[in-house]
């Protein structure tokens, strides 16, 4: 069963509140960066660059990571890990990071981008920005800062966030037809 | 993208297009790793690495270590002087022995043709082929190729010349494979008495003319003399092969295009390329050495998550 949960219109006002909150603890950005994780965090750190820009008029930095490399279940997995592009073109030390991803289940993925970060330096903070916080299944110790919207779901649903020209719903799916 | 098709990198012969360029694609991702400040990734922490170089080696064995290094493997080195095999161990026990010791994959260079095949039907660990004889020399092969993709973009219908002692020479091989994989036009140049017989046979042009080769390629990869392989004598003196088969810069400049030159190393300066042709913007030798740390951490990379799959 495939079910949304947030339709374009929610993701829209999920990303104006999430703004203000980013511009509220950290002003216009002028030692703050985006850390979008590859792959799947892009979208939504670039939507957040867009609304700062039409809403406030901030230009912030933005960068994507990747952290394959640094996953723990290299090796442990079936699948080949392939690595995705970095892209950062600013110093990292001592900037404020803010971290962004689309959903947050285990916390391994953060858990590996943590480690990742430090590759380029130390940074002075580093926040987490996520869409969909999914409980009951963190396998280590991580939370989110900002989050769009805390879900309860069944370890065997599937929360698919999908990104069509900068617009974005969440479905849920159930286990029948991933 | 699927895994790589093959356990061991034994030769370009047995790998497919499609392994070439998923090593290529995460050649991109090591590339960008070496060039950070921090040029050291975890994602081989648990794996031990064995190099054993049955046979004098520089750069290849630098490369390979660094490779490791940087992927945060433990690394051994072996190398046969010095060693048990000269009190007459056989490879396999040699090899066995260090297995003993949990290694998980062997980096090996070694004088006979075909020792890696051998090893890999009688052991359990990944093996890199690092140079086997005149056989093979798969990482040197991709490293040019992926260095020659820089430069020239997709290398499909693009020519390429290889100059020089093909007869001895494993590189030779290796890159003939490699780029006809990727669908390039290749043509080998040299003396009679350095081109093997038949070469034709595998798809390749033959010449003996070197301007005439310069003028249809694109790219031109200098091979080194293999003085040390040589027992008989294949051309009359050092001198000689250079005036006929060496590239100067007057002959680069006389062209109507640039074309791009590669060696492989170590250069005998003044034999096949002069030094000025080596250090010239047109030589993308350093290039290759740098691609050759990023290529063989895309191999190992790719073979280390191919280890867990086997089991």
């Amino acid at each position: 069963m495939k079910r949304i949960i947030l339709e374009y219109e929610q993701v829209e006002l999920i990303l104006t509140r999430i703004c203000h909150q980013l511009v509220e603890d950290h002003g216009y950005f002028e030692n703050t960066a985006i850390l979008a994780l590859q792959p799947k965090g892009t979208p939504l750190g670039k939507a957040l660059v867009k609304k700062l820009d039409t809403l406030f008029g901030i230009k912030a930095t933005y960068g994507e990571l990747d952290t394959t490399f640094h996953r723990d279940d290299f090796r442990r997995s079936d699948k080949l890990l392939i690595p995705n592009e970095v892209n950062i073109d600013f110093e990292i030390e001592k900037k404020r990071i803010i971290l962004v991803d689309d959903v947050l289940y285990t916390g391994r993925s953060i858990r590996a981008a943590l480690d990742a970060v430090n590759d380029y330096g130390r940074p002075a903070s580093i926040d987490l920005v996520t869409l969909i916080n999914r409980k009951y299944k963190r396998e280590v110790p991580i939370q989110p800062d900002y989050v769009g919207e805390h879900i309860d779901s069944r370890t065997d649903d599937y929360v698919k966030v999908e990104w069509a020209d900068d617009q974005c719903q969440v479905w849920i799916i159930t286990d029948n037809d991933k | 993208m699927s895994i790589l098709s093959t356990k061991h990198l034994l030769g370009i012969k047995d790998i497919t297009t499609a392994d070439i360029q998923l090593i290529f694609k995460t050649t991109d991702n090591f590339k960008q790793v070496i060039n950070r400040p921090i040029k050291k990734v975890p994602s081989l922490r648990d794996v031990t690495i064995a190099n054993i170089f049955f046979e004098n080696s520089t750069r290849t064995k630098i490369s390979f270590e660094l490779a490791e290094k940087r992927l945060s493997a433990d690394v051994v080195n072996f190398s046969s002087s010095g060693s048990s095999v000269k009190k007459g161990e056989t490879l396999i026990d040699t090899v066995n022995n260090i297995l003993a010791m949990k290694v998980d994959m062997v980096v090996m260079r070694h004088p006979a043709p075909g020792a890696h095949q051998f090893l890999a039907r009688h052991i359990d660990a990944n093996i890199v082929n690092a140079g086997d004889g005149t056989h093979e020399h798969p990482t040197q092969a991709l490293l040019d190729a992926y260095s020659l993709q820089e430069k020239l973009g997709d290398l499909t219908d693009k020519k390429i010349a290889i100059v020089g002692d093909i007869l001895h020479s494993r590189v030779a091989l290796s890159n003939i494979y490699c780029l006809q994989k990727l669908g390039a036009k290749v043509r080998v140049c040299g003396p009679p008495t350095l081109l093997p017989k038949h070469i034709d046979g595998l798809g390749v042009e033959v010449s003996h003319n070197l301007q005439e080769t310069l003028e249809w390629c694109d790219a031109a990869n200098m091979l080194r003399i293999q003085l040390e392989r040589q027992e008989d004598k294949y051309f009359p003196s050092l001198r000689e092969y250079s005036l006929q088969y060496g590239v100067t810069l007057p002959m680069i400049k006389s062209l109507k295009k640039e074309i791009v030159l590669m060696h492989p190393g170590p250069i005998n300066r003044g034999v096949e390329i002069t030094s000025e042709v080596a250090d010239s913007d047109q030589s993308i030798i350093l290039n290759q050495v740098e691609n050759g740390v990023a290529i063989r951490m895309a191999v190992l990379y790719l073979m280390a998550s191919k280890n867990k799959d086997a089991e």
